[in-house]
């Protein structure tokens, strides 16, 4: 099973196994992993899952959709590295993923 | 901490309003005893997928899941299923549980939602409808609906037409009964409401407007639905979503005041100063619309929440958020920013005909809420727009070649 690594929004890193074809979001909520919220629950209609991908991972999981490109305008803080993690499948592909929180804006 | 603990902070309902309360409690530096206490079966769940992809029966149960067991006992929060309170003692800071235990608590959270609002005609208890509202809602209905030839849907609303439009993709005949002159007619512009009727016609439903239903009689499994037309259509499963109703009668009974909900200020506060309130149970003066409102969607439940946490919390901040809302029918996704009606104008903006496009409604000279159909881009410029407050003239609403985030970002 692929691990991703969250990092959450207190710096704290969490190294989890997150099944093949469950978003990364929904591997963060399993797991506990503090700062992602998830208030759409995944429809990519919030921002709330908001995460910074590792330099390292960025090319190999790859830039936003469309949907996210418009949904991330909501996002507090968005940088080149925002990702919704709702839009992120897991797959053996992404085994070592290392992902950064992003802070809401509360 | 010394030698009288404090009462506890106690949340009634385990929805998504109240696992909202809860987090905010602990993200907010409340470390004292918190308690949970839910009459449902299960821990806190997402509802909106129950009407949609959950009727298909490929998504689990604990997928539903708001957050997974684990949480709350990280979060130590003190969570009570299966427990229902059935009055409220404000004099004495005390509830009363079914069980016949008392509870003290040292601040209160309603958030004790909606419940459905029943058919009430000749043969409805016999009809075994089907309504949508819980996870044993929507397990029964799943179920039902594997084995179903032929769905009455009862009501055009959201809930209506997504069973509606499930059923049609699971090959069932359906007929769809709706009082009012057209669809989702509290929520959504006219050319909308066209548009969605045109579209369920188009996936095979038979759509009738302007419809009420007088009677249902039921024979074995066939049930008969007659129409206040006197017309008559056989199913084999009855599914209603006519609206819900508050759950305030806890805070009535209590003497809080309430007003087709519990009725809040725009903190979240109810008229007792250790009560505050949030979800679709409450009636609230909601500081955007500038109105008195009772908001049925998870937008409403978690940003009131947050409100309710933070006056719990004795740092009261004013719960001022663009209403956002979305359905999901066929291969459309309809999204709402702010509130469109009742508004002076509207522009259309995009192909109806390519089933992408946007409705802007304005009132009095200003957008005031947006209609979005497989236009995400216009629904989060919409969004933006609404919550800055940025001017948008119906010429730019209906012109493609405005870059409407552009706008909202104001470059």
């Amino acid at each position: 099973m692929p691990k991703i690594t969250y990092v959450d929004i207190n710096g704290a890193r969490h190294e989890c196994n997150v099944a093949n074809g469950v978003s990364v979001m929904e591997g963060a909520i399993a797991n506990g992993i503090d700062g992602i919220l998830a208030i759409c629950g995944g429809s990519c209609a919030c921002s709330t899952c908001h995460t910074y991908i590792d330099p390292a991972w960025v090319e190999r999981v790859g830039p936003p959709g469309d949907i996210e490109e418009s949904t991330l305008e909501l996002a507090y803080e968005r940088k080149p590295n925002s990702r919704l993690s709702c839009q992120i499948e897991v797959s053996d592909a992404l085994d070592g993923l290392v992902v950064h929180v992003a802070q809401n804006d509360g | 901490m010394g030698s009288h603990a404090k009462a506890p902070l106690v949340v009634i309902g385990a929805g998504q309003a109240g696992q909202q309360i809860c987090d905010s409690l602990r993200r907010g530096g409340y470390d004292g005893h918190l308690m949970l206490l839910g009459d449902e079966a299960s821990l806190p769940y997402q509802r909106p997928p129950l009407s949609k992809k959950f009727l298909t029966g490929t998504l689990e149960a604990e997928r539903l899941l708001l957050r997974p067991a684990s949480y709350y006992e990280q979060q130590k929060i003190d969570v009570h299923l299966n427990t229902r309170v059935v009055s409220i003692d404000r004099a004495q800071c005390r509830l009363r549980l079914e069980s016949g235990e008392s509870l003290a608590y040292s601040g209160l959270a309603l958030a004790t939602g909606t419940r459905i609002r029943p058919l009430n005609v000749p043969g409805a208890s016999a009809a075994d409808i089907h309504y949508v509202r819980s996870l044993a809602d929507g397990e029964r209905l799943a179920a039902a609906l594997t084995t179903a030839r032929r769905v009455a849907v009862i009501g055009g609303g959201f809930i209506g037409l997504e069973v509606a439009a499930i059923a049609r993709e699971q090959g069932r005949e359906v007929v769809l009964i709706e009082s009012l002159d057209r669809l989702m007619a509290r929520a959504v512009a006219p050319q909308v409401s066209a548009f969605y009727a045109d579209l369920h016609r188009a996936h095979g439903v038979e759509l009738l407007l302007n419809t009420g239903v007088s009677e249902i009689r039921t024979t074995g499994a066939e049930h008969v639905v007659v129409t206040s037309s006197g017309a008559a259509y056989t199913a084999d499963l009855v599914v209603a979503g006519i609206g819900v109703l508050p759950n305030s009668e806890l805070a009535e009974q209590a003497g809080l005041a309430c007003n087709n909900g519990i009725v809040v200020d725009d903190c979240a506060r109810t008229s007792d100063p250790l009560i505050v309130a949030a979800g679709d149970c409450t009636w609230h003066m909601n500081a955007y619309l500038k109105r008195e409102f009772r908001l049925e969607s998870v937008q409403n439940a978690v940003d009131q929440a947050k409100a309710a946490a933070a006056s719990l919390l004795g740092q009261p901040a004013v719960y001022h958020q663009v209403p956002w809302f979305w359905s999901d029918q066929y291969d459309v996704k309809l999204q709402i920013a702010g509130i469109g009606m009742p508004h002076d104008s509207a522009v259309v903006r995009g192909d109806p005909a390519a089933k992408a496009f946007s409705v802007f409604c304005f009132r009095d000279g200003a957008l005031v809420g947006v209609d979005s159909m497989n236009k995400p881009a216009d629904h989060m410029a919409a969004r933006k727009l609404l919550a800055q407050g940025t001017a948008l003239s119906p010429a730019q609403a209906g012109d493609s070649t405005v870059d409407l985030m552009q706008v909202a970002r104001g470059t």
